[in-house]
């Protein structure tokens, strides 16, 4: 499995608007339903199950990075958005700091197995100091997809 | 210097719950495992990383079926393997097995 494969490029957020969490999360989901990821489910039933999963345990690991994410019944594959932050924002994470980088994942409720590979992908990436230090400071639609394509390739980043 | 030599204790566990070792599960066993003292190594394939360490867990991708091998090293060994055995195995992270499972 790629992250180029499991990333929507339609839905990178350089500069996500909200510095709330649910906000954040509501912004990342939108830009998949506009990208046409979300099978039959709305934007709006899909970010409150994934606000709700949130509300259950944080998934801000520390580090600065996020990773809500959810299995709904009405999506067809895995798929993820990448949202940044420059402010900051409170996810309730495990060492209390600010998150800079959100990785949203939404997987189809039936396939638990490939939903357990994204994850391991999104964390192979996300444990590398560069490749978080990178994503953090990408500025555009175009840096991230770059990084994002480049650490498929170069399993140093 | 009398230098003691650490007990180490060694098991094999499976995942039975259906949904496998995701991040919930991930954090259930990490919040035991760092209730005790020894180092706890949990080896899936070819990787070993940290029991205590979330997004070292979260990326074993264990999914239903895996073997799992958990070490400890310590004073309290014994007594983390029989806890996180319990965990896995028998409590099964709070989760259904895969024949309960409603698509």
């Amino acid at each position: 499995m790629k992250i180029s494969e499991l990333v929507c490029f339609d839905a990178i957020i350089p500069e996500l608007k909200s510095s709330e969490r649910d906000g954040a999360i509501s912004e990342l989901v939108a830009a998949l339903g506009k990208a046409s990821r979300l099978g039959g489910a709305s934007a709006a039933e899909i970010a409150k199950a994934v606000i709700k999963r949130e509300n259950e345990a944080s998934t801000g690991l520390g580090r600065g990075v996020a990773v809500p994410h959810v299995k709904h019944a009405k999506l067809k594959d895995s798929v993820v958005a990448i949202g940044r932050s420059s402010a900051g924002i409170d996810f309730v994470s495990l060492d209390k700091q600010p998150v800079y980088s959100v990785i949203l994942l939404l997987s189809p409720t039936e396939d638990a197995d490939k939903h357990l590979q994204a994850m391991e992908n999104i964390f192979r990436h996300l444990q590398r100091d560069n490749f978080r230090k990178f994503l953090r400071q990408s500025q555009t639609t175009s840096q991230i997809k770059d990084l994002i394509k480049e650490a498929d390739e170069n399993p140093s980043l | 210097m009398n230098v003691m030599a650490k007990p180490v204790f060694e098991i094999e566990v499976k995942i039975r719950n259906a949904d496998g070792l995701h991040m919930r599960p991930a954090m259930q066993f990490v919040d035991i495992a760092s209730q005790f003292a020894s180092d706890i190594t949990v080896s899936c394939n070819d990787n070993a990383v940290d029991g205590k360490s979330i997004m070292q867990m979260t990326m074993l991708a264990a999914t239903h079926g895996t073997a799992l091998k958990i070490k400890a090293e310590g004073a309290d060994a014994e007594q983390a393997i029989k806890a996180l055995r319990e965990l896995v195995e028998e409590k099964m992270f709070d989760e259904p097995p895969l024949s309960n499972k409603t698509a």
